[in-house]
């Protein structure tokens, strides 16, 4: 069994996740420091939204631990959980607010659920919160009436409501233009400075990534190839990373074994 | 060589068929086990949550009643006036024959009562709400949102199905009376117009024919019919894949669950209070 660091807020080792029959994600082990910045790196199907998912509980590992606060996530109930979670927040990719309650409802619900605060105090937190995300004044709007990058943003300040110690972003970026983009990265980089909470961010987005990483972490095939800082990342000489980076698009002429082997169907186990 | 072969095919086949009635056997147990695990964990957040800090937001199944019984009023009136017409017209048909004419009440008041009154308002709250519940919960499910309730600490059951199922719990009983009464003033209706009956003397010879049981057992029938409703409703949505077009079929195995599970509690039931008191 590794060693957890003391000042680790988020611990993985030797994580395995498992759909039914299929696994997933195939032992990984990392961890996030207190207040930094942690990139999760990968492509479309590599394993990081399943790791992601499973560090904030909505996926229950089927061996391995996840040291959240302290606590192995993986080993406690529902309820017990729900304690931590308090202490999280979640951006979805989609935003996932609630649609048939305003933009500010949405920011109150887990104050309302979560805390004995008066209503007044609930108003004046919804549009702190709101402020700083740049929604200011949009509390009454319906999730629908708003553009892609302003219900992400809606979304973040929702995940702040509760004041979290984590903060989890699954790819910020994802369907918004470059402006908008650059936006959210902006406002990432602010929280960042006035709160130092620490943050995971799924992405495949390269330049978002350099732009907010502290560290990052890239994950092929459900296995963690390359970790570290972003100056490691750009001399990188792993051909996979290399490859994602200088975005080379997979090679059209597979091994002919392999070939072989997809026509005749014959899969053989990779795990291990 | 060959007829052994075939007895080989045959024998893979029974063999075959003995599994699949054995996988279809315990998929229904399992699928009626995740049923009611859904009610009795609605259960526990309506009835015991509140007492261990867990408060139900009693707001939330307002806005469910409102949907699931007070809009539905129109509809279930309209269907059930028609069908206590019709059932006056064709028991009418029969007793006319007899003499009996008289007895056009009585058919309709007992037929409406005991059966058609909550099965029916079970047939349109299915269309209604029951739909609505796997599409309102199936697509919070392909957007994510049942997923960002949990991420924030809350049980997508206390917030979603609980409120479900104790609207659903007290609107049922009031829709089957509502529809049992617009059942008897269709009946009305043609007693009125076709067999010599005044409206007072037709309702007097409604009363006459019919006992408390009549009321009560199509009572229990419409709670229990809300309880299939809203689990199988609810159970859909949550199993909701990914895709807009998941949504549409969580929809519709929810109206067609529905139905055939509601006809079979019904079958059961009026099979059960036949045997408690045969009368």
């Amino acid at each position: 069994m590794a060693e957890r660091s003391e000042d680790a807020a988020i611990s993985v080792i030797n994580l395995r996740v498992s759909y039914g029959e299929r696994e997933i994600l195939h032992g990984i082990t990392f961890d996030v420091l207190r207040g930094e910045t942690m990139v999760i790196l990968g492509g479309s199907g590599s394993g990081k939204s399943t790791l992601l998912r499973t560090l904030v509980g909505l996926e229950k590992p089927s061996s391995g631990e996840v040291w959240i606060q302290g606590v192995n996530t993986a080993k406690i109930s529902e309820r017990e959980m729900d304690a931590i979670r308090k202490k999280m927040g979640m951006s979805f990719q989609g935003s996932a607010l609630f649609g048939s309650l305003t933009v500010g409802e949405n920011v109150a619900l887990p104050l309302r659920e979560h805390t004995d605060l008066e209503d007044s105090t609930i108003e004046i937190m919804v549009r702190i919160k709101l402020g700083q995300v740049g929604l200011a004044n949009f509390e009454d709007f319906m999730p629908s009436e708003l553009s892609g990058g302003m219900k992400k943003r809606a979304a973040v300040a929702r995940a702040l409501a509760m004041d979290p110690e984590i903060l989890f972003f699954d790819e910020p970026s994802a369907g918004l233009d470059p402006i908008i983009a650059a936006g959210l990265d902006e406002l990432i980089l602010n929280l960042k400075k006035a709160y130092s909470i620490t943050m995971v961010v799924v992405t495949h987005e390269l330049a978002s990534a350099f732009l907010i990483a502290d560290r990052m972490v890239y994950v092929d095939r459900g296995n963690i190839v390359a970790l570290g800082t972003k100056e490691e990342f750009r001399s990188s000489t792993h051909p996979r990373v290399r490859q994602f980076l200088d975005r080379v698009p997979e090679p059209e002429v597979v091994q002919e074994l392999d070939y072989l082997q997809m026509l005749t169907g014959d899969h053989t186990s990779k795990r291990g | 060589m060959d007829g052994k072969h075939t007895t080989l095919k045959a024998g893979a086949k029974v063999a075959a068929f003995t599994g699949l009635v054995g996988f279809w056997t315990i998929s229904g147990f399992a699928y009626i086990g995740d049923l009611a695990n859904l009610a009795g964990r609605s259960a526990y957040f309506t009835f015991i949550g509140p007492f261990q800090g867990r408060p139900f937001r009693i707001t939330r199944a307002f806005s469910q009643a409102m949907a699931i019984g007070v809009e539905a009023i129109p509809i279930v009136s309209l269907i059930t006036f028609f069908v206590g017409l019709i059932m006056a017209l064709q028991s009418a048909y029969q007793l006319r024959q007899l003499g009996a004419m008289q007895l056009v009440a009585a058919a309709v008041a007992i037929s409406i009562l005991r059966e058609l009154g909550p099965l029916l308002t079970a047939i349109v709250v299915i269309g209604r709400s029951g739909s609505a519940f796997a599409a309102e919960i199936g697509t919070k499910k392909v957007t994510e949102e049942v997923d960002a309730l949990r991420t924030m600490a809350f049980d997508p059951v206390a917030f979603l199905v609980a409120p479900k199922f104790l609207a659903m719990l007290v609107m049922m009983p009031c829709l089957a009376v509502w529809a049992d009464f617009m059942g008897i003033v269709g009946g009305c209706v043609f007693g009125v117009a076709a067999a010599n009956f005044t409206i007072g003397s037709y309702f007097q010879a409604t009363q006459d024919s019919i006992v408390n049981r009549d009321i009560y057992t199509g009572l229990i029938k419409s709670v229990l019919f809300g309880l299939v409703i809203t689990a199988v409703g609810c159970k859909e949505g949550f199993s909701t894949g990914a895709g807009a077009e998941e949504v549409g079929r969580s929809t519709t195995a929810a109206v067609v669950t529905s139905i055939a599970l509601v006809i079979c509690v019904d079958l059961v039931f009026t099979t059960l209070f036949y045997i408690i008191n045969p009368t």
